[in-house]
């Protein structure tokens, strides 16, 4: 391994160094500074002569008799069943005082694409106990989906609440523990110390912290390192999934401090920037992260993602969840609105959305009429959130009677289905009893989005249930 | 190049700089859009600029590990597809490496770098019927035999339309029955040329065709807002933008179900893993409307999803294409369905942008409307080179970013294509599925395409679509008064008007793609869902003019039934019962 004394050119992030070898794009180097520390770095461009590289743990310190060394490979992370329990830094270096963790293997964490072909596709619900998200927006086994939130909103006690819960009731049942067990893979990137702290305080009054892998980026660690942190986290996770058998929950937060990081090497780099100055690249960017959720035939374990990504200025069309969005498979929004209302999770329903929900739900997988309840829910909850503006300009005195059922529908969808509070775990037929009680309050006629034989048996035709509901309203 | 071919490679160079997916080389002899081979682990790569002794190339894998100087290898042959039997019921990625194979090859469910594997079967044989006899004349693209590719569809065996000059013939001089493989001669032409089964074409080339003509005949897609409002041709184009979660893949995904083309090829274009493993998974189940047999023995799919490298997912539009123009080549009607072309315009930014040229209209290359035209040109209904008809149908799916649909992508699309789906987020958030904007969107085939529908369908079919189109507009005039005032504060009739149109967009427009008997909708059934409307229409209009109060015509009990028009299987029965009693109730109701 030669080691080159040859700095030309510090700038911001990167580091340029001239090089009389070939140097493979994407290796890792080491610097050592004059003060004896040593930083790590990635080749971002090798050119004949000359490559830039990017150091995790930002340049400063580094003058131009550092020295460069190329360790000739690509960065790897090092795995084994061992990492359960433990907490790692961002780069995958142990912080818990805890005994050195030996490898198992030691993964390239670039991750190759998996082949379309050898998917399997996730058509298996996972109960939350969480009414907005399994009654209404059905998480699946395999599925990435992601909560977008805004500062100040409470998604991270959402995503702990999600990640506590989290259950698949067909395991439950055949009390199989020999076999797929569950594990959170929570990898923070730039997040307040203050916030890590809650999360792990969470994770260890929980006893979760046992079937868990922490990666800790925190906000004052470098940015650039945030870069490889989620490539650590998804490279573990994927051992776990498809190698040990997991059923793996990774939790990302917050990717928007993720593509911060990105933009901030594109600068460095002179890049021409895309949107609001992001890299053009960062739609694949964040595909080749959240794309690595998934089943593989004849694999039994799977990787599920739920990132979380605060909006700037609550704007979904800004490029971070717009970008998001068009890769993973659906949304969770978190409203302000219904937070100030202190609904608990603040969840709005109605621009979320799962797309894997119609293949993991229904007759032999959930319950025969939980696609029809969440349809017409979601029909009941919109012409109501609709009305809610007519009657701040003409008063409900105005509006027929079919429109004052529509408003009490929306009143109380929000208190009761939605507001469950954080602790709340409710199981899938208790969600659905919930619905059920909420569409009794409209008119049989108009229930045309649920088939005719699930009104029969669950429709209330007592009236003293509903009374109930409205009682509570 | 295509891989059925040897690799032998003419020119070497040597890799001088290494970014992303774009590598430079020095002393490389090559043309422009040659394939070469990159570095020790020899990935496929196709030059995109050549300046002095610099040669610039994408290469359709990921670099990671390559460094300068790795040699680059020449093959000397542009991008090409191989086209033979065996390409339905195939997976590929974009530029046409079946996926199956790779797994096997790879032994690993990841994609691994530096594996190669030719686009169709070199070594299956196939059962071959001679349909000329020894002494006929055989012109370029003439049908010479055919062998049966799947059950659906029998692969016509042709000259290659690069064998003999336009107006040139041949006799044939040899021809035979029997298995064959693809490599193998079949026919033998007078002039010396050897006809098999295996043909490659350029991808960024057109396949010639004699002629280009008005398409009349629509393709019918089962879904009743675009058969019934906004028809699509056979060899039309039509663009689905929408912001996410507004339904566009389910969009394409019924089109590829239920359109009643001879050939999918559908076009996964740096979108889900997830979303082709579906396609994998349900094409073999399920049946095709017109003849019962699995849908994947019609369909060809490629999938270079979004996380696969971006090269490939510039190159894999054209892949798609040109075997929808090979299949029209046989006279078949092709459906290409290409989700998405924003991600294919992305992919051409990127490398542009590593390229350094000087950007256009948000950072995308100014070439972009260009390229969209070209592609967009590649469909059409034609006059194939050897007598037949055939066509290919273009849709494609746009992610215009925040579901501002005047960005670049859109915009540039919405100047070539003739049908404009636009989707809508307000309507997707209600669960209006599909979320097709009635107001916004058009099709510009309506009036070309409505002798069909006359003649297969019923006479007055073009009447009927005004006048639901008429209501709806009306409807959305009318919602602007009743958001300041209320409902109530309206004239009956057009309190009447706004219940009628409600039937409309609850019953007619929307569709459930996800119940077995409402996703598909033939034009007959969508027919008689609008006439029993209007015969609501009709009848509540008489009663409310003999003084019938408006929310007693609303209250009546069997007009809610019209909702589950689209779920019934006997449906002409259902509607004729419920077109005799809304008209009984009505009417003793005065």
């Amino acid at each position: 391994m030669k080691e080159y004394q040859t700095i030309t050119e510090i700038s911001g992030p990167l580091v340029y160094a001239e090089v009389d070898e070939a140097i493979g794009y994407d290796e890792i180097v080491e610097i050592e500074t004059a003060q004896g520390e040593t930083l790590r770095g990635q080749v971002l461009e090798s050119s004949e002569g000359v490559v830039a590289i990017q150091v995790f743990e930002g340049t400063s310190g580094i003058d131009q008799n550092a020295s460069v060394r190329f360790l000739g490979e690509t960065m790897k992370m090092p795995v084994t069943e061992d990492l359960l329990g433990r907490v790692l830094d961002g780069s995958g270096r142990p912080i818990d005082d805890g005994p050195e963790i030996v490898p198992e293997e030691r993964q390239d964490i670039v991750g190759a694409a998996i082949n379309p072909y050898s998917r399997e596709y996730p058509e298996e619900f996972i109960e939350t106990g969480v009414s907005a998200i399994d009654g209404m927006n059905t998480l699946v086994r395999g599925q990435k989906l992601p909560i977008f939130s805004s500062s100040g909103q409470p998604h991270s006690e959402l995503a702990m609440q999600i990640a506590r819960q989290a259950s698949v009731p067909e395991e439950e049942e055949s009390g199989d523990e020999e076999g797929s067990e569950f594990a959170v893979i929570f990898g923070a990137m730039g997040i307040t110390a203050e916030e890590a702290n809650e999360f792990m305080e969470d994770f260890e009054r929980t006893g979760a912290l046992e079937r868990s892998v922490v990666f800790m980026n925190l906000a004052d660690d470098p940015a650039v390192e945030r870069t490889v942190t989620p490539r650590m986290v998804l490279t573990t996770a994927e051992y776990l999934a498809f190698e040990k058998d997991y059923h793996v929950l990774v939790i990302l937060t917050d990717m928007t401090n993720y593509c911060e990081a990105l933009r901030e090497i594109g600068a460095a780099r002179e890049e021409v920037p895309g949107r609001r100055g992001y890299p053009g690249y960062m739609y694949t960017d964040l595909a080749q992260l959240y794309e690595r959720a998934g089943r593989i035939q004849g694999r039994e374990g799977s990787v599920t993602q739920i990132p979380i990504l605060t909006m700037p200025g609550d704007d979904d069309t800004h490029p971070i969840p717009d970008l998001t969005g068009y890769i993973t498979e659906g949304q969770i929004y978190v409203d302000p609105d219904l937070n100030s209302q202190g609904l608990q999770p603040p969840v709005n329903v109605l621009p979320s959305l799962s797309r894997l929900m119609d293949d993991g739900i229904g007759e032999g997988l959930t319950r025969a009429d939980h696609g029809g309840v969440s349809d017409q829910m979601y029909a009941a909850y919109a012409e109501g959130e609709d009305l809610r503006d007519l009657v701040n300009i003409v008063g409900r005195e105005a509006l027929s009677e079919r429109d004052n059922k529509y408003l009490d529908f929306a009143d109380a969808f929000e208190t009761e289905f939605v507001d469950q509070g954080f602790e709340t775990n409710r199981d899938l037929e208790e969600t659905l009893e919930i619905g059920w009680d909420l569409l009794s309050m409209l008119p049989k006629e108009e229930l045309n989005r649920v088939d005719e034989e699930y009104i029969e048996e669950y429709y209330r035709e007592d009236d003293s249930e509903r009374e109930v509901v409205e009682a509570a309203d | 190049m295509s891989k059925a071919e040897s690799t032998e490679t003419t020119g070497d160079g040597v890799i001088q700089s290494v970014s992303g997916p774009v590598v430079s080389a020095r002393d490389l002899d090559a043309r422009m859009n040659d394939v070469v081979y990159v570095g020790d682990e020899g990935l496929m790569g196709e030059v995109i600029e050549i300046e002095g002794n610099i040669t610039t190339v994408q290469v359709y894998e990921e670099t990671s590990g390559v460094g300068p100087g790795e040699p680059v290898e020449n093959t000397g042959e542009p991008l090409s597809v191989d086209l033979g039997p065996g390409m339905l019921d195939a997976i590929y990625d974009g530029v046409q490496r079946p996926l199956d194979v790779l797994e096997g090859k790879m032994g690993s469910p990841y994609l691994d770098r530096g594996v190669d594997a030719p686009g169709i079967d070199l070594e299956k044989e196939w059962e071959f019927e001679p349909l000329v006899e020894v002494g006929d004349e055989v012109g370029r693209g003439d049908v010479v035999g055919v062998v049966e590719e799947t059950v659906t569809i029998d692969h016509k065996v042709m000259v290659p339309p690069d064998a003999l000059e336009e107006d040139e013939t041949a006799e044939i001089a040899a021809i035979e029955a029997g298995s064959f493989d693809v490599t193998e001669t079949v026919a033998e032409l007078s002039d010396g040329t050897e006809v098999t089964m295996h043909q490659e074409w350029p991808v960024r080339e057109p396949r010639p065709s004699a002629n280009k003509k008005t398409p009349r005949t629509p393709l019918v897609s089962g879904q009743r807002i675009l058969d019934g409002l906004f028809p699509i041709a056979k060899g039309g184009t039509a663009a689905i933008p929408g912001p996410f979660g507004s339904g566009k893949t389910v969009t394409q995904h019924q089109l590829a179900k239920y359109a009643d083309a001879d050939i999918i090829v559908y076009v996964g274009c740096g979108e889900r893993g997830n979303e082709m493993t579906e396609v994998i998974e349900d094409f073999p189940e399920l049946e095709d409307p017109a003849n019962g047999n699995p849908l994947m023995a019609r369909t060809s799919l490629i999938a270079n999803t979004s996380n696969m490298p971006v090269a490939a997912r510039e190159s894999c539009i054209y892949t798609g294409i040109t075997i929808a123009e090979y299949y029209r080549d046989m006279g078949y009607d092709v459906a290409l369905m290409a989700d998405s072309t924003s991600r294919w315009a992305e992919a051409m930014r990127e490398i542009s942008s590593r390229l350094e040229e000087m950007p256009g209209e948000e950072g995308y290359p100014a070439y972009l409307a260009a390229r969209l035209a070209q592609f967009y040109e590649r469909a059409g209904y034609f006059e194939n080179v050897n007598g037949t008809e055939g066509s290919v149908s273009a849709i494609g799916a746009v992610s215009p970013p925040g579901g501002d649909f005047s960005e670049p992508v859109t915009q540039n699309t919405l100047r070539i294509v003739k049908t404009f789906w636009a989707l809508d987020a307000d309507l997707a958030e209600r669960r209006h599925f599909p979320s097709i904007n009635w107001n916004e969107s058009y099709s510009l085939y309506k009036n070309q395409l409505d002798p069909w529908f006359q003649e297969n369908v019923e006479e007055d079919w073009p009447e009927k679509r005004q006048w639901a189109v008429d209501v709806l507009d009306e409807e959305t005039e009318l919602q602007e008064i009743v958001q300041l005032v209320g409902k109530d504060a309206l004239p009956d009739d057009q309190q009447l008007t706004l219940e009628v149109a409600r039937y409309l967009r609850e019953a007619y427009l929307q569709q459930n793609a996800f119940h077995p008997v409402d996703t598909y909708c033939p034009p007959e059934k969508t027919y008689l869902m609008l006439t029993t409307i209007e015969t609501f229409n009709d009848e509540a209009f008489d009663a409310l003019e003999a003084g019938v109060p408006v929310e007693e015509i609303i209250d009546v009990e069997s007009v809610p039934r019209i909702n589950r028009i689209g779920v019934q299987e006997d449906y002409e029965e259902y509607v004729e019962e419920l077109k005799a009693d809304i008209t009984e109730e009505l009417r003793s109701l005065y």
